[in-house]
């Protein structure tokens, strides 16, 4: 029998009710529940049902972020129980994203980051009209072993080749799988760029990195 | 007796533009540019430079709108008036900017190369329904950083209708306008006669990036047209309900306006956008979306409000191929803005949101256009009754085809499409080889091409134009242009 404030939480992942869901978790570790437990039994089988919603058509973006942004709130509560038990989740990797420098175009690169951290990686999102040396930095700083690039102007897409070559020069292109996305990007700009990876909307984005990494 | 259209009465006018105000003050706008900043500042706005933000009062605002041109023309480039911008005049132009091109034979998109585009200005020369060019698409044979200034010269080159145009960078702003004043014959017979917008777009919510905000102000220092393309996207870079989409864009637009204005009074521009409907599944900017043309309509009625020249960018399709969707999509846009007087609707031609231009769709969207004119034409007395003396001197005969009066009203009265609208009968249909719109389409690109005559443009400018051109190329490693046709 699953416990009720379990499944309460759970059916606030459902619910898209942000609000609740750290408040129910908070409440949840103070009851004595294992942290594993939480993220396993309530919030990751909550946004299992909120995917399976969303691909069916039943839900829309609204419900996916807002869930998704709950189960963070959820997730760095659990985070300093996690570590007084030495206690890790198994991330799906390390991503680096932003939007490159001379745009300023937010949305799809957060979407991009929000889906990504509510199917496990880890997401490091640089925010928008980010410098070359600022992708290096961080890349090296979170060992990333994924790169997001978005792009939404005509004028702005070359600056992913650009990074990609900075990438070269730093001896970093190995290490890392690159990702580009933008209105203007399509897959023979990755393919032209040498990126490895393109999807056209945000939750192809995590199929694309599972099959690349 | 012209038809009209309104979402918007007085009252809810009068409250957009008051938010819109109030935003203007409370949370302000982002202005990353230095002399933009500095000219609000010296105008009285509160400015914070270090955050890059602006706080503007109401007086400034109501004193640029005051400033603003009511009305302007665009000239062709033989010097007559082209375009009117005001009032409830509409005209059309082309889509802009696309980054990819329906490829005919495939029926699938490819990067548009120099003959694309040669062959699109060629083909919107041809089509009289369209009132002004547009730098429809982007060369993947040149270097993108001179993408912009490329459209231009060799639009410049084949076309004799004024262009809606746009720089991508802040320095190819400049060889774009040295290209334009050789074109004019000086600065002052460009200011006089300008043949050529600039569309300048703010990014939701409430910023002026650099680039843009550069371009409108160097536009506003030479008289030179800007247009304000501000495009919320609902619930996600604007408030989800329509009318909050339509307050940002006011505030947005309004910013650009008080920028331009304060750079130099009395310098045309355009109360114009590109908002859309985002949408809740796919994440995308739907043209296709009622919603959409809801928003559009909706700030030109603002706009109007305050005497401005209107644009939007409406009669487009979120559809890849030409289908129904296609159709559906483009004619309910272009036929509400048609409605709503927008001064100067772009779109024809595009489709895949604001992405892909399409020869076919520009011809069949011709046909659309036609349509929407005839409509905003509305209904004429042409008679001094309307029917009485005729109807009685044809008594109870169906004999109008053969009077004089049929003959001499009916291309007024109708519009006239091409063969690309079927109207035969089923067998003559059937007889004709069953073609559907698509091949008709085909068929009317080659027959318009085959056509078009280049203008006589001497063989100075041509070479004036090409040094500008080669000499920006080869900054960024190109030392030979695209050979044309």
């Amino acid at each position: 029998m699953p416990d009720t404030l379990l499944e309460n939480i759970k059916q606030a992942v459902i619910d898209s009710d942000a609000e609740t869901i750290p408040v129910l978790t908070e409440k949840a570790i103070k009851e004595g529940f294992e942290p594993l437990e939480i993220i396993d039994t309530a919030l990751v089988a909550g946004m299992q049902v909120v995917g399976e919603k969303y691909e069916c058509g039943e839900y829309f973006l609204p419900h996916l972020i807002i869930s998704a942004s709950g189960m963070k709130k959820a997730m760095e509560i659990l985070k300093p129980h996690l570590q007084s038990r030495n206690q890790e989740i198994e991330k799906a990797g390390t991503v680096v994203i932003g939007t490159v420098q001379g745009d300023i175009h937010e949305i799809g690169k957060t979407l991009v980051a929000t889906i990504l951290s509510a199917n496990g990686f880890e997401v490091h999102d640089l925010g928008v009209d980010v410098s070359i040396e600022k992708f290096i930095e961080a890349i090296r700083e979170h060992n990333a072993n994924v790169v997001g690039l978005s792009a939404l102007l005509t004028t702005t897409m070359t600056v992913q080749r650009d990074i990609i070559e900075a990438l070269k020069e730093h001896g970093l292109r190995d290490k890392v799988k690159v990702i580009i996305g933008g209105a203007p990007v399509n897959k023979d700009w990755a393919e032209k760029i040498g990126a490895d990876g393109f999807a056209d909307d945000a939750i192809r984005a995590v199929a694309v990195l599972k099959d690349l990494l | 007796m012209k038809p009209q259209f309104a979402l918007l009465n007085q009252e809810i006018i009068n409250k957009i533009l008051d938010e819109a105000m109030h935003l203007l003050q409370d949370p302000g706008v982002r202005v990353h540019n230095k002399e933009a900043l500095s000219l609000l500042a010296d105008a009285g706005a509160k400015v914070d430079f270090e955050k890059q933000l602006a706080f503007i009062p109401e007086k400034i605002i109501k004193q640029a709108v005051e400033s603003c041109p009511k009305d302007f023309y665009l000239y062709n480039l033989d010097g007559e008036r082209a375009v009117h911008y005001g009032g409830d005049d509409i005209q059309f132009d082309p889509g802009s900017a696309a980054v990819s091109i329906l490829d005919n034979h495939t029926q699938k998109q490819r990067r548009p190369v120099t003959e694309d585009f040669v062959k699109f200005v060629k083909l919107v020369e041809m089509l009289p329904q369209l009132d002004a060019q547009s730098t429809s698409m982007i060369c993947a044979d040149v270097p993108e950083e001179i993408g912009d200034l490329y459209r231009l010269y060799l639009a410049l080159l084949f076309m004799r209708k004024p262009i809606i145009t746009g720089a991508f960078r802040k320095d190819t702003w400049w060889v774009m306008k040295e290209m334009l004043t050789a074109v004019a014959g000086g600065e002052k017979q460009l200011a006089e006669k300008p043949f050529a917008v600039f569309d300048v777009c703010p990014s939701p919510p409430l910023l002026w990036s650099d680039l843009t905000c550069q371009n409108m102000i160097d536009c506003a220092r030479h008289n030179i047209p800007s247009e304000l393309v501000s495009m919320p996207l609902t619930g996600a870079t604007s408030p989800v309900t329509l009318l909050g989409a339509v307050v940002q864009h006011a505030a947005e637009n309004l910013s650009g306006v008080v920028i331009c204005q304060l750079a130099n009074p009395g310098a045309p521009i355009v109360w114009g956008g590109s908002p859309a409907a985002f949408d809740m599944r796919q994440g995308t900017t739907p043209m296709g979306a009622v919603e959409t043309w809801m928003i559009d309509c909706a700030y030109s009625e603002v706009g109007k409000s305050m005497n401005m020249p209107t644009h939007a960018y409406l009669g487009m399709t979120d559809a890849k191929v030409i289908d129904a969707q296609c159709g559906l999509e483009s004619s309910g846009g272009a036929l509400m803005a048609a409605l709503a007087g927008v001064n100067m609707i772009s779109g024809a031609g595009m489709m895949d949101f604001e992405s892909c231009q399409s020869f076919e769709k520009l011809v069949i969207d011709a046909e659309i256009i036609g349509m929407a004119k005839r409509l905003k034409d509305g209904l004429k007395p042409r008679d001094e009754t309307l029917a009485l003396d005729l109807i009685r001197k044809h008594g109870h005969n169906a004999d109008y085809l053969a009077d004089p009066h049929t003959l001499k009203w009916f291309n007024q009265e109708l519009f006239l499409p091409s063969p690309v609208i079927d109207r035969r009968t089923y067998d003559s249909w059937v007889n004709a080889g069953e073609k559907t719109v698509l091949e008709r389409a085909e068929e009317r690109v080659g027959d318009l091409l085959k056509k078009y005559k280049p203008p006589a443009i001497n063989e100075k400018m041509k070479v004036e134009l090409r040094n500008i051109t080669e000499k920006a190329a080869r900054k960024f490693g190109m030392h030979k242009l695209p050979e044309i046709e």
